[in-house]
């Protein structure tokens, strides 16, 4: 017999009217959202804080997310943001008395060419000087730790190596959603669902209150972690953002034995796979093209990624597709996110986390709640402002060009 | 009842079997028979079986409960020589030897390599009709009349649809069948039409883009043909669509509603007259509607011993009435069935009759039954609708979601929209075809709408209470069987605070399992509206259904792009000799390239110093033809190149070369290479290996979006040439023997030049001064015909003064020697040129893209990462690539916070010509630190290294012209 | 699966296309008369509606052109494709479903 997972709590939220004004409003009840209630409650005590969200809490890209969580990161700055996200996931189940089921079951970044093992040289180097808990494992411990990986000299791309955080993993991404909400209803924030934000109350440039479809919120901040809808809300507020929406797919299988020991990316070869508590493996790959906030995409970037899946993972063949879906991800040019002040006055974004957000999602709170709390940046999200679009100083996390002469 | 003592409950006439064969099986060990057109589902129940698995985390025993793509429990692991992992024993045909096991809701993926072929086919239709029961075969039929190109396809092996699932004889639905089966006749006799059986169209996709997975051989057993495939995928472009997808039945939910032996009643007809199954002698049959009566009826004259038909409506209906009149058998109005007993299987039911407000009152009744055939409505089967962002909507009268807005080139027919009689999906069949042909541009004769007949009224029991009025202790009514949601566990979570319906679902797990909720979805909608006395399900809002319909193979969706098909690899013209050399290849791009060439015994650091030598002592030769080549033509091609690299031009002459660095518009280093001037209006353009393509299309895309007035038309060449680089001191004795007609001398023919010339071989050829090395070289392009041809005139050429070939390896060694960088190496799209200590090549003259960039604030900051070469201190220590650089005094302790890094190293070497190891690096403000030591991080061990200029091999040059 | 329809060859599968970010942005004409901020917004910030979104594409695996689609961005719906030297028709944004689910 299987064991079911942990049983969730019996009580999660209330279901609250929006007053007429709040300290803080949080435009985007997602798990940034959430968090940074959380964090503004708990860190520094503000409570009198609403969570707008336009559908649900935690169903968006939270809810469509293929939860892996990892701090191996290029520069300084990103993995300084991540790794303390990995040190707050580490105890956030304790913090929020929640199982949000967190298993550090290592990630595999596989390199299939040598400049992939220049750069993993570079990023494994790094990250340990950084303090981030990063190896460099040859075709052969690759083996042990994920026997089911392809590593015959003879593919197309044969894996050459790979670097592996041990302490990386993976979450369940509706039990980290529903365990952040909990946390802030019962600090006596107000999450209200089915509200959506429509427009903002300035007054000489500076934001006093949002317009939505409940009504007028006054607000001293307000925050915006809407992902996806980002640049529409900005719009709203008028100002742009440098950031592009697209539409990025993910898909379960049907359950499994356990067979995947631990998570699988792979640029080159491009997708990434782990094998959830139930026993579904859960895989993603790259974005569609095109700007997109449909929550869907094309079956021939799914398609790709099957074959992708079945040339690294041979055992995978007879797994079944069983269900894709999409999110919309906020993409900067960087590939890094924006946190911090807007050209607006008490108008603060957390966005363009691109494919990052969920691993980020304490991190990104506990910066952002310091942002919104004081108006001013937190030393881990300082970097991450708009201002480096027009100074230049962009923290460029896609990695080295995989060109060689 | 059958001649069949193996098989108890096979019926001795009927169904669509041959039981002139017997099929011998194999199900948890245990042996087993059945016919061809079973599937594992019928054979087993004719064994009077029905029990499976049991329920994954309770241990509850389990049985078949649908017939079809529905059923929510029945999983096999089916052996072979790639075992299925996991498959509903409802759909899984039978074959003799097939042998399985049954699970408990978790697949075991089997290690053996899968050696099935899998394929894909790309069509083009003018109408698609999905589904082909009544109504997607009279749309076919009509579409076809209509001159339309039409592809028809069917899950299940054969069409007919719900017809199958019918009496055959004199009676309607008799003459339905025999008509559904004329029509495939003359379907299959059309050119223009074609019918795929065991056809499931799983994904619908923007622009009528439909998905389909042929099942093409998994019937077949050990009697598949080889080299056909197993499944093919089709990707489908039709014009239009008709949906004529039918309806899924749905299960009621009542104490211990899992016990084996309580089915659908759908399922239970099809057993019947599909498979000549009955799958129980003593039944009791609950309904909502007038559906079930038939499976009665169907129970009935197969000898079954039918107790009593409960409904759930107070009043009989006429098809009731007729129905009790006919048979005899009770009829229990305004009744349900509340309970189950039994142990391994269900033995009796209990029903009580019901309240106003649907609740058990007075007294009820025991029936003893092996089979409760249930019916609570049904569920349009509306995926593909929604999977196009179709809308849904509550349709009250039908206790259904049915497709609620259009969508563009998609035409609804039958039970899809909620039409359930034979008549009415005949009718709006043939309507829906003829609309998609006339929508498709073809004459159609549209006929008017059908007026649908009135639907019987339905009665929902979204939920029959159970024992007490506490919802919490209910937790044997399943709504989900296979993720054993039960009532309990929907009321737990409404309480939480949680109000969505997709909330609920994920607090519960509901509806992902393997069926995707098909049966457990809406009840679930219904249960949650019980629990809170809404009006209906309609008002929790709908489920956004997402391809695909059916699950679907990995290695069906990687068709043949796997292994060696996984990537195009792509080859030199000289690939061959390098194959029969022994070399070692290393993957670029796509691109496949010699890395080293070793004599036997050699490694590769041996093989790499040796080929080093041959090219700074004497001469080497490599294939360079990798190297990307894009031909500039057009009056504007200067002013273009001028544009598009960050040094100018517009005064390099033909006949000569000139190394160029592009830019993107962020300043940072896209692309370099050399750039021939062949004639006034023609140059050809160099480009690193791996960027050839990504080059290519950024030209193109400046000379069409932003300066289309130049002149200038770009052709890839890359494959047209091969190229030779003939390097080091003795390579101009190597080419004056190739090329007699040239005249090599330093001063005739200098650095930077190119001629074109005739080889000795009688092999054109374009010969360039280019160096990548530092030392003499030229390199010798020609036709890729005749590529292989002069690669050995080259070695013959070069015998005299031992002419080395040698790999990308060597080239680094010597490029970075000379402090050559490498685009994507060395740099990594934060470089500038400046950066990497080009300001000769970046123009203070003119604009070029990226040149703006250049004065932000970030990158006129003096410590900016710098290209600078390393030198290890002890002159010993290899500098492995990748390798961070921390300052002197830095202490390496991570564990007390993050330690401020310098730059890392790009590349690393040993040099041979210089004899220590070096590397090329980037460190902020590294020109200012020139002769400073820091230190490298190998491994977790500090290096001292001492910082210089980036050329360390004959900075002044004195080599290049021999 | 897009169907796009090239001012030149027809209509085609998008996996015949790429992507190319919004339409109608002309490079500046004297870059170097522009400050950090206006060089900025001409680098990195690129409209990105929900809705109907001029933007490039180009036909990479057929006639290697350029040309300009009119797409809306939730729908996908291609509303019009042109030539890049033809103006941006006015188009109307697609139907949206009613009662989607969120």
């Amino acid at each position: 017999m299987s064991t079911p997972l942990p049983e969730h709590p019996a009580h999660l939220w209330r279901t609250p009217d929006p007053r007429s004004s709040y300290d803080v409003v949080i435009v985007g009840g997602g798990g940034h959202g959430l968090a940074t209630a959380h964090y503004l409650a708990s860190v520094h005590g503000i409570t009198n804080v609403a969570v707008l969200e336009k559908g649900w809490l935690g169903g968006g890209n939270m809810a469509r997310n293929t939860t892996i969580i990892r701090s191996n990161y290029l520069w300084d700055e990103t993995t300084a943001l991540y790794e303390y996200a990995l040190k707050l996931w580490e105890t956030l189940p304790g913090e929020l008395d929640y199982d949000v089921m967190f298993s550090q079951r290592g990630v595999l970044n596989l390199a299939h060419t040598l400049q992939d093992v220049r750069d993993s040289a570079r990023r494994v180097g790094a990250n340990r000087l950084n303090g981030v808990d990063s190896h460099w494992l040859e075709p052969e411990e690759i083996a042990e730790v994920c026997p089911i990986l392809n590593t015959s000299p003879r593919s197309r791309y044969p894996v050459l190596g790979a670097t592996y955080q041990p302490r990386a993993g993976i979450a369940k991404h509706d039990h980290v959603a529903w365990a952040l909400a909990r946390s802030a209803d019962a600090h006596g924030i107000d999450l209200i669902q089915g509200c959506e934000v429509t427009g903002f109350v300035t007054d000489d440039g500076r934001v006093t209150g949002v317009e939505t479809t409940r009504g007028r919120i006054h607000a001293g901040r307000v925050g915006l972690t809407v992902a996806g809808h980002s640049s529409v809300l900005a719009e709203r507020a008028g100002f742009r953002l440098p950031v592009q929406s697209h539409p990025l797919q993910a898909l379960v299988s049907e359950l499994h034995e356990p067979v995947h020991p631990t998570v699988v990316m792979s640029n080159h070869v491009h997708v990434y796979v782990s094998q959830a508590h139930k026993g579904e493996l859960v895989l993603g790959a790259g974005v569609d093209g095109y700007n997109g906030y449909g929550q869907r995409g094309a079956f021939h970037v799914i398609e790709r990624q099957m074959a992708a899946a079945v040339e690294l993972f041979p055992v995978f063949a007879r797994a079944h597709v069983l269900r894709t879906w999409g999110g919309i991800v906020d993409v900067t040019p960087d590939a890094s996110p924006v946190i911090g002040a807007t050209p607006l006055e008490n108008l603060f974004v957390n966005c363009g986390w691109g494919t990052g957000g969920f691993k980020a999602t304490p991190a990104a709170g506990w910066a952002f709640a310091h942002t919104l709390a004081t108006g001013a940046p937190h030393p881990l999200n300082a970097p991450f402002s708009l201002d480096r679009f027009t100074t230049g100083a962009l923290i460029d996390e896609h990695g080295a060009a995989a060109v060689a002469h | 009842m059958t001649g069949r003592p193996d098989q108890p409950a096979r019926l001795p006439h009927g169904g669509r079997i041959d039981r002139t064969t017997t099929l011998r099986f194999t199900l948890d060990g245990r042996e087993l028979t059945g016919h061809p057109g079973d599937t594992v589902a019928s054979a087993l129940l004719a064994h009077g079986l029905t029990g499976v698995a049991p329920s994954p985390y309770r241990g509850r025993p389990r049985g078949i409960v649908g017939a079809g793509v529905e059923d929510p429990g029945a999983l096999l692991r089916v052996e072979g020589s790639c075992a299925e992992s996991m498959l509903p024993a409802t759909t899984v045909e039978l074959y003799d030897g097939l042998r399985a096991t049954t699970l408990s809701g978790r697949g075991r993926l089997d290690p053996t390599p899968d050696l099935a072929v899998y394929d894909k086919k790309y069509v083009h239709t003018d109408v698609l009709v999905v589904g082909a029961g009544p109504a997607g075969l009279a749309a076919a039929a009509a579409a076809s009349r209509a001159g339309a190109r039409v592809l028809l396809v069917e899950d299940r092996p054969d069409t007919g649809g719900a017809l199958l699932a019918t009496a055959p004889g004199d009676g309607p639905e008799g003459a339905a069948l025999t008509w559904a089966t004329a029509t495939r006749t003359a379907l299959d006799a059309e050119p223009e039409v074609r019918v795929l059986t065991r056809t499931c169209a799983f994904g619908a996709y923007d622009g009528n883009y439909v998905l389909a997975l042929q099942r093409r051989t998994d019937h077949l057993g050990a009697a598949a043909p080889a080299g056909v495939s197993r499944q093919r995928l089709w990707h489908i472009r039709a014009r239009q669509v008709v949906l004529a997808t039918g309806a899924h039945p749905r299960p009621l939910v009542f104490a211990d509603n899992d016990r084996p032996g309580v089915m659908l009643a759908h399922a239970v007809s099809t057993y019947l007259h599909h498979y000549g199954v009955l799958p129980g002698r003593r039944a009791v049959v609950a309904t909502t509607d007038d559906s079930a009566y038939a499976t009665a009826a169907d129970l009935a004259a197969a000898g079954c011993a039918v107790a009593a038909v409960v409904d759930s409506r107070p009043e009989l209906t006429d098809t009731a009435r007729e129905f009790r009149d006919r048979t005899g058998v009770p009829v229990r109005t305004g009744s349900a069935v509340t309970a189950t007993s039994g142990t391994d299987r269900i033995d009796g039911v209990a029903v009580r009759p019901l309240d106003a407000a649907g609740l058990p009152a007075g007294p009820g009744e025991e029936l003893p039954c092996e089979l409760l055939a249930v019916s609570g409505g049904w569920s349009p089967v509306v995926h593909l609708h929604s999977q196009r962002q179709g809308a849904l909507r509550w349709d009250a009268d039908l206790a259904a979601f049915v497709p609620g807005t259009a969508v563009d080139g998609q035409h609804l027919a039958g039970a899809v929209r909620g039409t359930y009689d034979t008549a009415g999906c005949l009718a709006e069949g043939a309507r829906a075809g003829a609309l998609a042909a006339s929508a498709a541009g073809l004459p159609a004769t549209v006929p008017a709408p059908h007026r649908p007949q009135a639907p019987a009224p339905v009665r929902p029991l979204w939920l029959v209470p159970g024992d007490g009025d506490d919802p919490a202790a209910w937790d044997t009514h399943f709504v989900d069987l296979p993720r054993e949601v039960t009532v309990a566990d929907l009321h737990r979570a409404a309480g939480t605070g949680m109000r969505g319906a997709e909330h609920i679902k994920r607090y519960t797990t509901l509806g992902t399992a393997h069926d995707q909720g098909r049966t457990s979805g809406v009840n679930a909608l219904g249960v949650l509206a019980a629990l809170r006395g809404a009006d209906s399900p309609g008002a929790l809002g709908t489920t956004t259904y997402r391809a695909p319909y059916t699950p679907v193979a990995f290695v069906a969706l990687a068709g043949r792009e796997t292994g060696a098909l996984f990537d195009p690899a792509r080859r030199t013209a000289l690939h061959e000799g390098h194959l029969a050399r022994g070399a070692v290849f290393e993957d670029v791009g796509q691109w496949k390239r010699p890395r080293y060439h070793p004599r036997p015994g050699e490694d590769m650091d041996a093989a790499v110093a040796r080929e080093c030598r041959a090219a700074r002592e004497g001469v080497a030769f490599m294939d360079a033809s990798t190297l990307g080549k894009i031909e500039l033509r057009g009056a504007d091609a200067g002013e273009f190149l001028n544009r598009v690299y960050t040094n100018g031009f517009k005064k390099l002459r033909p006949g000569l070369a000139r190394y160029g660095v592009m830019c993107g518009e962020d300043g940072m280093i896209f692309d370099d290479g050399v750039t021939l001037r062949l004639a006034d209006d023609r140059y050809l353009m160099t480009t690193t290996t791996g960027n050839a393509a990504a080059v290519l299309d950024r030209l193109e895309e400046w000379l069409q979006t932003e300066w289309p007035e130049l002149d200038v038309t770009c052709t890839s060449v890359t494959e047209q040439w091969a190229t030779v680089a003939v390097v080091g001191p003795r390579s101009r004795d190597v080419v004056a023997r190739l090329a007699p007609g040239l005249d090599v001398g330093r001063e005739a023919f200098p650095f930077m030049a190119v001629r074109e010339t005739v080889l000795a071989c009688g092999v054109p050829a374009r010969i360039c001064r280019i160096s990548f090395s530092g030392e003499l070289a030229y390199e010798i392009n020609v036709s890729a015909w005749y590529g292989q041809a002069v690669w050995d005139r080259v070695e013959e050429a070069g015998r005299p003064e031992g002419i080395t070939p040698y790999g990308t390896e060597a080239m680094h060694v010597l490029r970075a020697e000379k402090g050559f960088l490498i685009v994507g190496q060395d740099t990594d799209g934060t470089v500038t040129p400046l950066d990497a200590g080009m300001e000769w090549v970046v123009s203070r003259h003119k604009d070029f893209i990226g040149k703006r960039s250049l004065s932000r604030p970030d990158t006129v900051r003096a410590d900016r990462r710098h290209l600078v070469a390393l030198i290890p201190a002890d002159r010993r220590t290899r500098l492995p690539e990748g390798t961070q650089i921390v300052d002197r005094g830095v202490p390496l302790t991570p564990q007390d916070g993050p330690v401020p890094m310098l730059g890392h190293i790009t590349s690393g070497y040993h040099s041979p010509a210089l004899g220590h190891p070096f590397a090329l690096a980037l460190l902020a403000g590294g020109r200012d630190r020139i002769g400073d030591e820091v230190v490298a991080v190998v491994g977790d061990t500090p290096v001292p290294v001492v910082v210089s200029s980036p050329v360390l091999y004959d900075p002044e040059g004195t080599r290049r012209d021999g | 699966m897009l169907q796009l329809t090239c001012p030149w060859c027809g209509p085609r599968d998008e996996t015949e296309f790429h992507h190319g970010g919004q339409a109608h942005v002309a490079r500046p004409a004297d870059p170097a008369a522009l400050d950090d901020r206006e060089w900025a917004a001409y680098l990195f910030f690129r409209d990105n509606p929900a809705g109907p979104f001029a933007e490039r594409w180009v036909h990479s695996l057929g006639c290697r052109r350029w040309f300009h689609a009119v797409r809306d961005t939730v729908t996908y719906a291609v509303l019009a494709t042109y030539r890049p030297d033809e103006p941006r028709p006015g188009v109307a944004a697609a139907a949206r479903p009613e009662g989607e689910s969120r």
